[in-house]
Order: structure tokens, then C-alpha cells, then sequence
């Protein structure tokens, strides 16, 4: 599928970035004139995505994390999310509700989060490798809805 | 992220305002702990009216306070959370252990 625009986006596996992640999607997202609720959905799945490299794949050290954007044809989103920590052994297991490795601050829900806000949600990891989400939302522009 | 509270009669209201993601979660969590130690309330409110924005690490901070309240024999709900945290509430499903009230 040829993208229309795109962007990407390098960063370190600080913290302060989830916040600078999920602002620089919504703001992308801005020209397919979404709806409140669907920037919400989009920036809630790309904090839970991002949160993921920074705990689970670089839980000791400070590694790059990779975040793409792209529209697609008919106003499809997709935002890819890519680390090269650690992996995940058991993809099905990390996906389940409740399922954390990350203790009591960790509520086993982030997966599922982004399921349920995303239309599509896809994960490759390779342990000792790293792991890419990629999520698919469409956003149809609110003057062809009504 | 900035916490305040209000204390009335065994219940303590904490006001969320801002936003509340994983580098956030760990000090707002000091902070309330902190406030539950002070006042050891019977029942803990928590009014989401101000938070913009939450993920699940705002899950898991709820999630804490009613296990912790529950411990001592207390309640906890979630007041007048803003649009975005209350799909979030409702996607996780914490909606089923802590009640939610709006006004």
C-alpha cells in the first residue's frame, strides 16, 4: 500500500518521551480531522506501545525506539511502534489481560487497551531481538459522515 | 500531573488533574499513599473530572488504591472521570471492582 504521508520518529527509552510520543501522533493525525474520541484512542494505544519498550523491552538500560506513522488509502492510520530490547518469548501469554512481568505498578492491561481502540493490532518479536506492534485505525474525515 | 484532596466526614476525595501515564504513575502513587497515611480514611474517592489523559498505568494506580482501601476495610469509587480515562476505565474493565459515579 503507498503511503500518502508519513512520519518517523527516533527516540530514547526515557520516560518524558510517552508523553512526547503520544502528542506528536495525535498532532500528525490532526490532517485526517479525527474526532476527540478517536485522537484519544490513537494517543492512549500509542502511550501503551511506547510504555511497553521503555518497561519491558529495556527494563536496564536506555535503548532507541522507532515510531512511524502513516496514512494509508482510505483514511486508514497505521502507527508502528519498534524497539531492539529484550522480545517477548510468549507473544499470545504478554497479550492476555492481566498478564504483567512488570509488577504492581504494571497492570496487565496495555495490550488490551490496544486492542480494543485499534481496529488491527499485530505483534512480531524475536527474543533478544525486539519486537514491532503495528496498529491500524481508520479515521474517516467527519465532513464525508454525515 | 497534580493531586489534591478533601477530607469531610471518613472521606477522602483526591482530585487528578493533568495527565497520568507510566512516568507520571510512580510519584502520583507516593503521593496518594502518602495522603491514605495521613488521613486514613474510611471511604477514598477518586475524582477523575480534571485528568485529560490516563493509560493503563492509571489502571494500576487505581487498582492499588482500592486493593489498599479494601485492606483496611474501606470503599473506593471514581467520580466524574473526563471522556478519554472513563473509555479507558471501561476497557480495561476495572468499572466491574471499582464503581463509577457520575454527576
Amino acid at each position: 500500500m503507498n503511503a500518502q504521508n508519513y512520519i518517523k520518529l527516533d527516540f530514547p527509552s526515557l520516560s518524558c518521551n510517552e508523553a512526547f510520543a503520544r502528542t506528536a501522533a495525535a498532532a500528525f493525525t490532526a490532517q485526517l480531522d479525527p474526532t476527540l474520541e478517536e485522537l484519544g484512542d490513537i494517543k492512549t494505544a500509542v502511550s501503551e506501545a511506547v510504555t511497553n519498550c521503555i518497561v519491558h523491552a529495556y527494563p536496564d538500560e536506555i535503548g532507541r525506539i522507532s515510531m512511524r506513522l502513516r496514512i494509508l488509502p482510505d483514511g486508514q492510520l497505521e502507527i508502528s511502534v519498534r524497539d531492539w530490547g529484550r522480545g517477548i518469548e510468549d507473544v499470545a501469554q504478554a497479550m492476555a489481560p492481566l498478564y504483567t512481568t512488570g509488577g504492581e505498578e504494571r497492570s496487565g492491561m496495555g495490550f488490551t487497551i490496544m486492542e480494543s481502540f485499534m481496529d488491527k493490532l499485530r505483534v512480531r518479536s524475536t527474543p533478544g531481538k525486539g519486537t514491532t506492534v503495528v496498529m491500524l485505525r481508520t479515521v474517516r474525515p467527519r465532513r464525508k459522515r454525515a | 500531573m497534580n493531586i489534591s484532596s478533601a477530607y469531610s466526614a471518613g472521606r477522602l476525595t483526591l482530585y487528578l488533574a493533568g495527565e497520568l501515564d507510566h512516568h507520571e504513575a510512580r510519584e502520583a502513587m507516593n503521593s496518594i499513599e502518602e495522603l491514605l497515611d495521613e488521613y486514613l480514611p474510611r471511604d477514598c474517592a477518586l475524582d477523575l473530572s480534571a485528568l485529560s489523559f490516563m493509560d493503563s498505568s492509571g489502571i494500576a494506580v487505581i487498582h492499588r488504591v482500592s486493593r489498599r482501601m479494601r485492606e483496611a476495610g474501606g470503599r473506593t469509587w471514581i467520580e466524574n472521570p473526563a471522556r478519554q480515562p472513563r473509555r479507558v476505565i471501561h476497557a480495561s474493565g476495572i468499572d466491574r471492582l471499582v464503581p463509577v459515579s457520575t454527576r
